[in-house]
């Protein structure tokens, strides 16, 4: 079991979580201004790493709400958790 | 390198097996191969195989991190069917079937294709009306396909919950007959035996570390073992793609995911065809030894461990259940993972890659296995010709960037969708 600390709930089994994806792609800003190649990344192409990973997570049978999770994926450690808007990759680099 | 016959057999056996030949060689790497593919699980090595025997390129290597077949090809359920309704998948996997037919004959290797039926059932009318559309379309396309009602599953599978009070009622079922399922490992050593006899150098513990390019070509593949210069270079490393995309700087439309399976302590022979769950996840047949080898969901977060987790485990476990009651009191002796290439439509992608000499054959998800002899046959293709066979036209790598997605399922562009 992974255990992800929701920042409403505290500790909890990864289970009542649903896996939502990726963290790290931004939707183009611009919609009606973005070409091909943007939408292209931003909805296809993943950086797919072997090793950290920001991802968010959505608290289903909790508060319901979207968490951000710092993971290794060849591990499964937890590094870091948090809110949507928090950058954890940021903030787990410059601690390093 | 001698034919594997009867008389073969009669002559080791008088002496007492021991003279058996090494099945392929264990060559030291050369300096320079004109083709270089990457992974031998039955897709590397079925690419090399039909390279050396259906276009007659002679100076390639399949290198192997580990020990071949070790991967995906070594740990999945060995489900073979063609029942896809695009035509993209259903072409080409319906090509797939047919070299599976022949294909012990073509390896002089039993590969123990077992065509003994892939039944889906149906658990709802809606579904009923999905199987009945996915036959027909499959019928369109020459694939076999019969539609089977409650009685019809219910007298060819007795053991599956038809009682009144079953949550999920059985409603019907697609089957294809010519479906069923193949030894893995033998797959594996079959093409490998035959790319081996046609003189391709397949080099185990031999890791893929990095690429050194010029303009955009590979001109040295790096690595355990040192450098190696290459003339073209194919991916075929499954669960690994984006991990040795990376070291090119090439991000691929792919996530990996770890799927698990699971065998029961062995049976006598109770489930004779592929069965397959409508209401949830769940496909289960029974091994040659009598373990009743069943797998579903992958466990949905990105992971590139071969090893899954408890929850997944209990889900997959509730369905089968639902399914068959009957498995209840059975023991799962053993359980693994391995590491899935999921596409964003779900479908692969076989061609070319960004870069002019690397071909790529990945974004296989839960279902690579069945495509392994038709992979190689259009892989190898692509890789001779420098453009894809008809059959792997549209599993291109450009198809996303034109936003012209196979997407069987319509899950969208979500990967642990599929
Ligand atoms: C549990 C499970 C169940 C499945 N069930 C089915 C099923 O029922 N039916 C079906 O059709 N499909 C199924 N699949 C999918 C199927 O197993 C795969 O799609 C298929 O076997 C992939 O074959 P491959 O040759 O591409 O990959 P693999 O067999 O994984 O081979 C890739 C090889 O590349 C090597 N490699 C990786 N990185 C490097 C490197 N840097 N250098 C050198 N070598 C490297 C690996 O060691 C590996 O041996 C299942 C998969 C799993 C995990
Ligand atoms: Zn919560």
């Amino acid at each position: 079991m992974i255990r992800i600390k929701c920042p409403y709930c505290g500790l909890r089994d990864h289970s009542e979580f649903n896996y939502i994806g990726d963290a790290t792609k931004i939707r183009p800003v611009s919609p009606e201004l973005a070409n091909d190649e943007e939408w292209f990344d931003y909805i296809y192409i993943r950086d797919n790493p072997r090793g950290v990973h920001q991802e968010y997570w959505q608290h289903i049978t909790g508060c319901r709400s979207y968490v951000k999770v710092l993971r290794d994926t060849v591990t499964h450690e937890v590094l870091k958790t948090g809110l949507p808007s928090d950058d954890l990759l940021f903030s787990y680099e410059a601690e390093k | 390198m001698s034919k594997y016959s009867v008389l073969g057999l009669i002559k080791n056996a008088f002496n007492d097996n021991k003279n058996w030949e090494r099945a392929w060689r264990d060559p030291e790497p050369k300096k320079h191969y004109d083709v270089i593919i990457i992974g031998a699980g039955g897709h590397g090595l079925a690419s090399a195989f039909y390279l050396a025997k259906n276009h007659g390129i002679k100076n390639i290597a399949v290198l192997e991190k580990g020990y071949l077949g070790g991967g995906n090809t070594g740990r999945n359920t060995t489900i073979v069917r063609s029942n896809y309704m695009l035509d993209e998948n259903a072409l080409f996997y319906e090509k797939s079937l047919k070299l599976w037919e022949q294909l012990s004959h073509e390896l002089n290797f039993n590969v123990m294709f077992s065509q003994r039926g892939v039944l889906n059932l149906a658990n709802s009318d809606s579904q009923m009306d999905a199987i009945t559309r996915r036959g027909n379309t499959m019928r369109l396309n020459g694939i076999d396909a019969e539609l089977l009602d409650r009685r019809q599953v219910k007298k060819m599978i007795p053991y599956l919950d038809f009682s009144k009070t079953a949550r999920f009622q059985i409603k019907g079922g697609l089957l294809q007959r010519r479906g069923g399922t193949a030894r893995h490992d033998a797959v594996a050593w079959g093409f490998a035996r035959g790319a081996d006899q046609l003189g391709v150098d397949i080099i185990q513990n031999c890791e893929v570390t990095g690429f050194k390019t010029k303009g955009n070509n590979i001109e040295i593949v790096e690595t355990s073992r040192g450098p190696i210069g290459c003339g073209k270079v194919g991916f075929a490393v499954a669960g690994s793609t984006g991990h040795l995309a990376s070291k090119l700087g090439m991000k691929l439309p792919i996530e990996s995911h770890v799927l698990q399976a699971f065998v029961s302590e062995p049976l006598k022979p109770i489930i004779d065809h592929v069965v397959t769950f409508g209401a949830g996840h769940f496909y289960i047949s029974q091994s040659d030894k009598g373990g009743l080898v069943f797998g579903g969901d992958i466990d949905m977060y990105n992971s590139y461990a071969q090893k899954g987790n408890l929850p997944l485990i209990e889900d997959v476990v509730t369905a089968g259940l639902a399914m068959i009651p009957g498995l209840s009191r059975l023991r799962i002796v053993r359980h693994w993972g391995g590491i899935m290439d999921m596409s964003m439509d779900g479908s692969p992608i076989i061609g070319k890659s960004p870069i002019d000499n690397l071909y790529l054959n990945c974004g296989w998800c839960y279902g690579g296995f069945k495509a392994t002899p038709g992979s190689g046959w259009v892989f190898a293709h692509t890789i001779a010709n420098d453009a894809p066979h008809e059959l792997n036209a549209g599993l291109n790598f450009d198809r996303f960037r034109v936003g012209r997605s196979v997407d069987e399922n319509g899950g969208g562009p979500v990967p642990n969708r599929h």
